[in-house]
């Protein structure tokens, strides 16, 4: 057997205004963990789409087991043994485990009638063989985020794959998650098996992977062996200089407590309550991070907190007046900003300029007004301010904001929602999406906010994150707040264990 | 009481039973449609074509083909049924056509087929007929009884001189519901309306499931528009399907997207549908009894509909370019 599986050889794929692979040449050995790293917008994820057939290159030639290959659709891709698990998950949550794996090819007898005996079977049998822990006849909807990978993993293994490509698959696990997804690629190797596995997160790779492959700009920088290179040669590689990678949390003595939720219940869809008598404090200058797996009522909160959900019982106190119920406007007025999550349907109107997005909501405040007409002059003059102010990359403020990059979108928002000197902030996810570039600037952004005494409530899904920014930590798990921590106290192990609600304590008072 | 027993006759429920089954065919189709993740608000307009065709394929049929119709009767309003479904079908194929192919709103296709429908119908009925609003009359099914009940002197008058349509019409149901739960097909399609993308990632062809469950929905529909006129009216004329397609629809989502449910949903409103086309000894004016099909599909639909579950793509077009 050929010991190199597959060739990539001076790859180009062109999209109008940009070059997403520039001759991309890449080595797969049988047998290998190989990890293709890069900010977003390096060509991970157009390479892989390259190599699974929803792409076909517009220069370069692909072979795999030595020979020449045209892969022009997933179906060639899977003849040739190369699966796809995708970021996001490919599961039908109304199907079992065993209806999910078949979907496409399902063995069927006379009238097309399914075996579901059968199917249930196999799975079972692939499951024992890979050591992966899943009921096939359990409905997906019921699972948790890392069984519904292991679902999508032993679909592509379902279908004869020897390759597995990976696309960020750590992104939505929590730490024990990954320790487990871990655990079973090593067996996958074990087995045989060679997995390509895209990521940005930088310590996971060097943990799992044989060998990194680093992207930027649509080029290859470079193939390392994980073993003997650290964390900040790959992140300057990505980069094209050097990163810091871990930001200065210098000490701030916090100050009067500027954002308080008293025993908040919020109400989901249905009446069920996803908050349950969530009670927290968070203070002037002090970040105050929410770890927890997403759905557990994160949001919900979040919503109720700026005004765009109701409170079913509960008093929400911003600088001691009850805004429990209160309008959204009125929770702004009173200095609370926030970073929603979804920065496409929440944080901005994506058809309108740049300079209107710069002041929506804070448009009628008198400095933007000539008499009842908004004053465009002021605004923009206004909004170009900003814009140099926060490195927004942009040709003009007039392009709308449908027009920006993640990244500078959400530049945008910050922009917007540090000014008028607000004494709350409220940071959903906000980091989510961006690239180490633009990560860095956001985190020190919410530091300087610390700084400047701003009381800042981070919620994220990035443990990492919550555990380097924030001064106090709350686990939410199921809707209630399960414990909380100060700075340095808990690793991302514990932390883990309360996110899933292995481990529950009582919260302690700050 | 003795409105009890007249509100529970045999009568009553045999024709019941009887006006069921085009609510009931056309919900059927309406199941495969929507599970595809194609809703099908057109199946008005689809049961209009089919009452129209239907009449005009037993018509047709009967004056080409006297000496055959002579010895086999029952060929004209099979010829007739024949001509309702592919009719059906065709309309059918405008609605996939627009709302898969070219992703226009599966709403507004489907009113535009329901307007259509009236003016063609009235066109065509001008042309074939001569007048607007009505065809000759045509002949039905040889009525049949069924072996086993109607030797039960209860259900005699249910079981006996039935349409064979309600029995074909019954066995479809349980066809469906089989093939939707146990088959590859069933599967696929309940894939596609569920995640097309899921679906479409592991080689499945999401448009040809679509405009299989449409087209399908278009044969159903246009057999029910068929009973009504061959079976019930036996004869064409304008108006005749009096809403019952956007009824069938109701019945779908109270049977909760399942052909069985469709079944018992189906009944339920058949049986206030019959309430109010046969006269009941009731307190009450007979305006009112004529509108209660409708008030129970709003009520049933209205208290029902928080715990529905509709295909998770039900509606939305599928666009296979990606992002």
């Amino acid at each position: 057997m050929h010991p190199v599986l597959i060739e990539l050889k001076g790859i180009t794929k062109r999209f109008p205004g940009v070059v997403a692979n520039d001759y991309i040449d890449l080595t797969v050995l049988r047998g290998e963990i190989h990890a293709i790293v890069g900010e977003n917008g390096a060509g991970k994820s157009t390479l892989m789409r390259i190599l699974y057939g929803l792409y076909q290159p517009d220069e370069g030639s692909i072979e795999v087991n030595g020979s020449p290959v045209v892969i022009d659709s997933p179906r060639k891709a899977l003849q040739l043994g190369i699966g796809m698990v995708h970021q996001h998950f490919m599961l039908i949550p109304r199907f079992t485990v065993a209806e999910n794996v078949i979907l496409g090819s399902e063995p069927a007898g006379a009238l097309g009638r399914l075996r579901r005996k059968e199917a249930e079977q196999r799975v079972r049998e692939l499951c024992r063989q890979y050591g992966f822990a899943l009921d096939p006849a359990a409905e997906v909807s019921m699972l948790s985020v890392g069984e519904q990978q292991r679902v999508e993993i032993i679909k592509v293994l379902y279908r004869g794959a020897d390759v597995l490509i990976l696309d960020e698959p750590t992104a939505v696990l929590v730490p024990q998650e990954v320790d487990e997804l871990f655990a079973n690629l090593r067996r996958l190797r074990e087995q045989g098996k060679t997995i390509i596995f895209i990521s940005h997160m930088l310590d996971e790779v060097l943990e799992i992977s044989d060998r990194i492959t680093v992207l930027r700009r649509g080029r290859v920088v470079g193939t390392v062996p994980a073993a003997g290179t650290t964390k900040s040669q790959l992140a300057e590689m990505m980069v094209g200089r050097p990163v810091l990678l871990e930001l200065e949390h210098p000490p701030v003595t916090p100050g009067e407590v500027r954002l308080e939720a008293r025993e908040v219940t919020v109400a989901g869809r249905g009446g069920r309550p996803v908050v349950s008598r969530l009670s927290l404090a968070v203070r002037a200058g002090e970040i105050y991070g929410i770890a927890g797996v997403e759905g557990n009522g994160q949001t919900e909160l979040v919503e109720a907190l700026v005004g765009l959900r109701p409170v079913t019982s509960g008093r929400i106190l911003i600088e001691g007046h009850d805004v429990a119920n209160a309008s959204a406007r009125a929770i702004r007025l009173l200095g609370a900003a926030h970073i929603p999550e979804d920065r496409h349907r929440r944080g901005l109107v994506l058809p309108m300029a740049v300079w209107e997005n710069v002041v929506l909501g804070h448009h009628s405040r008198p400095q933007f007004l000539d008499g009842a007409f908004v004053d465009r002059k002021a605004i923009e003059s206004f909004a170009n301010e900003r814009v140099e102010k926060f490195d927004i990359r942009l040709s003009n403020i007039d392009v709308p904001a449908l027009a920006l990059s993640g990244g500078n979108q959400q530049k945008v928002i910050v922009a917007r929602e540090f000014s008028f000197n607000p004494k709350v902030l409220i940071a959903a996810q906000p980091t989510r999406g961006l690239d180490i570039g633009a990560t860095e600037f956001v985190e020190r952004q919410l530091l300087e906010a610390r700084s400047n005494g701003m009381a800042v409530l981070l919620i994220s899904a990035n443990l990492e994150e919550v555990l380097s920014l924030s001064d106090r930590i709350g686990v939410m798990c199921s809707g209630e707040l399960v414990a909380e921590f100060r700075r340095g106290e808990a690793t991302p192990q514990e932390l883990g264990l309360y996110m899933t609600g292995t481990r529950r304590a009582g919260a302690t008072s700050p | 009481m003795e409105y009890v027993t007249s509100l529970l006759s045999l009568a009553l429920i045999a024709s019941a039973i009887r006006v069921t089954m085009p609510i009931l065919l056309a919900a059927l189709g309406a199941v495969y449609s929507e599970r595809g993740g194609v809703i099908n608000i057109g199946l008005e307009g689809i049961m209009i074509m089919g009452t129209f065709f239907g009449a005009v394929g037993d018509y047709v049929f009967a004056r080409q083909y006297p000496a055959l119709v002579a010895a086999i009767p029952d060929l004209a309003p099979a010829a007739g049924v024949l001509a309702a479904m592919l009719a059906g079908m065709a309309f059918a194929l405008i609605h996939a056509l627009v709302t898969i192919t070219f992703r226009v709103d599966q709403i507004i296709s489907g009113v535009a087929l329901n307007l259509l429908a009236v003016g063609l119908a009235r066109f065509l009925n001008i042309l074939f007929f001569g007048v607007a609003t009505q065809s000759p009359g045509v002949s039905g099914f040889t009525p049949v009884d069924i072996p086993i009940l109607e030797g039960i002197p209860v259900l005699g008058p249910i079981a006996t001189g039935i349409s064979p349509m309600i029995l074909v019409a019954l066995l479809l149901v349980l066809i469906g519901h089989w093939t939707l739960l146990r088959t590859r097909f069933g599967l696929r399609l309940r894939g596609v309306g569920e995640h097309p993308r899921a679906a479409d990632t592991l080689g499945i062809n999401v448009y040809g499931m679509r405009y299989a469950g449409v087209l399908i929905s278009g044969a159903l529909a246009g057999m029910a528009g068929a009973y009504l006129a061959i079976e019930q009216a036996h004869l064409y004329f304008e108006g005749m399907t009096q809403g019952r397609g956007f009824i069938a629809l109701a019945a779908m989502i109270f049977g909760n997207w399942w052909p069985l449910g469709a079944l018992g949903a189906s009944a339920l409103f058949g049986y206030f549908d019959a309430l109010s086309l046969r006269v009941v000894v009731l307190p009450v004016p007979s305006q009112f009894i004529n509108v209660l099909p409708h008030i129970v599909s709003i009520l049933v639909l209205a208290g029902f509909v928080r715990r529905a579950q509709p295909p998770a793509a039900d509606g939305v077009p599928y666009t296979k370019e990606e992002e």
